[in-house]
């Protein structure tokens, strides 16, 4: 029987080894053994946006909706929806919010995780909008990491191909 | 806390899988202290952070039953980065309930077991799947944003205030910032170049930081973190049997915990929840905590400081090992944690403050050994395998305060002189949860 899998005593040898056949044998420093298999995983979730859904259908529409809370007095703003007030607890209602905003913060990721190592790099804002209590985080595109600034005027571009997803929105600098 | 144990963190450990990185830890701590034997601990709290990186939902049960601790009670614990130091908190209260006499905290990651850019992308998805992940999931990117609005409120509305041109004075002052979280990251590595323990000692310069590979703007790979396997365990007891194991304990004085919003995009802006030395006047124009501050560090200092009796952190800990899972967040918790005020991080690190006495960095740390920060260098350094990683610190802090940091780690310098009172800080998501402990030496 020759079905023994092949011996390597550097790790990324071992991964290597994986993506070719599937199972590797890691020796160690002391001389441990230890057998090493690929174990693949996928899954496609069924994933409600539920109460987050009219933000989303908004964006198809090119529209961007924050929330407001229902209640007189308190009446906070958020730019990142959400279904009940954080202040108060009392339940929101949706507005639309306004279309230019400006950058509070940011940043341009020169990697990212593995399903996102293909758009690198891509520049990351969160952005404030007058009379909104919140921000919302998005992509920012037309412009480079040395363009960018806290405070620069940005205008918000919708998908006309829709993906259901929040990035259907992202912003720009403002004309 | 009578003993702990750790094991080496490193990038793969592939001879062991999570059951015997535990054990291993756990045979260390309970040869330290002959009396202790498995049948005298009256059950455990178990921490690991995610279940995507090992494929093994219920692997705190194989843990327990890997020690050989069944029928006794157990918990997991997972509280994501702060996983570690909040398994440290529910063994402390499992004690001081009265619950357990003797409770043993473990905890374990094994984050090998996927390629880097996944696993970074299994840590992404504590953040908002609906709002946050999809736009690059990306851990380091979402601590990017926040530094970037720390050096503006700090750095460009003070110390280069007087440039006029937005864009000029912001990229001198995340330069400045830059410059300055690279000496956290030489300081952890360079610490740890004295912990056997640690995954990446090393000497570096500042410039050696600066210039490694930019990950998300302004933060550098050498100011970051990485994935790890390892294994950490305290064993915390009540002070009657403490006195009985051991004659060098440690006390737990003082435990709190506190949270934020799961979105960064959601702190709000109001005023900050002050320490008993310090002044509503000191904040006067800051909106808190905003993207630029961790909320929930300042909350769980408020509740551990009380409980502690403290009321002047920055002279009465003799030293902090921090949750520096970049550069950034070190300096911005020295300022949650009040040993400096809001808006002084950076000073604190350019007048050397976190520095320990009698290592040179490479450049001038004047005031050196005020209150050492990561001497153990930290996670930047020791890795970060997020379940065992608080109690790691708990570990390294208890060494401290026993005065055993030679014994274990073969090697006085990290070894502070005669150190009374020390705190832990556990962190996770962007700080949307963080425990802090403070531990005392328990003995004359």
């Amino acid at each position: 029987m020759s079905d023994r899998p092949a011996t390597f005593s550097k790790f990324r040898d071992v991964q290597a080894e994986l993506e070719r056949s599937g199972a590797a044998i890691f020796r160690d420093a002391d001389g441990v053994e230890s057998l090493v298999i690929r174990y693949p995983y996928s899954i496609s979730y069924i994933h409600s946006y539920a109460e987050d859904s009219p933000f989303f259908l908004g964006l198809a529409e090119g529209r961007l909706k924050g929330s407001k809370c229902r209640k007189p007095k308190c009446g906070f703003v958020y730019a990142t929806p959400r279904g009940h007030c954080m202040v108060c607890g009392a339940p929101t209602e949706w507005v639309d919010l306004p279309n230019r905003g400006r950058v509070h913060s940011w940043t341009t990721c020169h990697f990212g995780s593995e399903a996102f190592l293909k758009e690198t790099p891509y520049n990351l804002a969160l952005v404030e909008f007058d009379g909104v209590g919140s921000l919302l985080l998005v992509r920012l595109k037309d412009c480079v990491e040395s363009d960018v600034y806290v405070g620069m005027p940005v205008e918000a571009r919708f998908d006309p191909k829709p993906k259901y997803s929040v990035t259907d929105v992202w912003f720009v600098p403002s004309r | 806390m009578v003993t702990g144990g750790v094991t080496k963190f490193a990038k793969a450990h592939p001879a062991m899988d999570f059951r015997l990185m535990v054990k291993r830890a756990y045979d260390y701590a309970l040869k330290g202290i002959p009396g202790l034997t498995a049948d005298r601990i009256d059950g455990s709290r178990i921490s690991y952070f995610s279940d995507h990186f090992s494929r093994q939902l219920k692997a705190a049960s194989m843990v327990q039953d890997y020690l050989g601790l069944n029928p006794k009670g157990s918990v997991r614990i997972e509280w994501g980065g702060a996983t570690g130091g909040e398994c440290f908190q529910a063994a402390y209260e499992a004690v001081a309930s009265g619950r357990m006499d003797v409770c043993l905290a473990a905890g374990y990651e094994t984050m090998s077991r996927v390629p880097t850019w996944k696993g970074n992308e299994f840590i992404a998805l504590a953040s908002d799947t609906n709002f946050d992940f999809p736009l690059g999931g990306f851990y380091t990117g979402y601590y990017a944003l926040m530094v970037v609005r720390h050096i503006y409120e700090y750095l460009r509305q003070r110390k280069f205030a007087h440039i006029k041109d937005e864009r000029e004075a912001q990229r001198l002052a995340i330069a400045e910032g830059s410059r300055i979280m690279s000496k956290v990251s030489v300081k952890n590595h360079l610490n740890a170049l004295h912990n056997p323990y640690a995954q990446y000692p090393k000497r570096l310069t500042v410039d050696d930081v600066l210039r490694s590979e930019m990950i998300s703007y302004p933060i550098t790979r050498e100011q970051i973190c990485t994935m790890s396997d390892g294994a950490a365990v305290a064993v915390l007891c009540s002070e009657e049997r403490a006195k009985e194991f051991t004659d060098k304990p440690v006390r737990i004085i003082g435990v709190g915990t506190g949270t934020d919003t799961m979105r960064l995009a959601d702190r709000p802006f109001g005023k900050v929840p002050l320490l008993p030395h310090e002044r509503p006047r000191d904040y006067e124009d800051l909106e808190y905590p905003g993207v630029h501050s961790f909320r929930a560090g300042r909350a769980a200092g408020i509740e551990a400081y009380r409980m502690a009796g403290i009321t002047q952190p920055g002279k009465e800990l003799d030293f902090i090992e921090l949750h520096d899972a970049y550069a950034s967040s070190e300096i911005q918790t020295y300022e949650d944690l009040g040993v400096c005020k809001y808006g002084e991080g950076y000073d604190f690190v350019e007048q050397g403050d976190p520095f320990l006495e009698g290592i040179d960095y490479g450049f001038p740390t004047p005031r050196a050994g005020t209150i050492p920060v990561n001497p153990s260098g930290g996670l930047i350094a020791c890795g970060h395998p997020v379940g065992a990683t608080g109690l790691m610190q708990g570990v390294f802090a208890f060494w401290q305060l026993q005065g055993t940091i030679p014994k274990h780690f073969g090697d006085p310098a990290l070894q502070l002189d005669n150190p009374k009172r020390g705190a832990i800080h556990s962190h996770a998501g962007t700080g949307s949860s963080v425990t802090v402990s403070i531990l005392e030496r328990g003995f004359r």
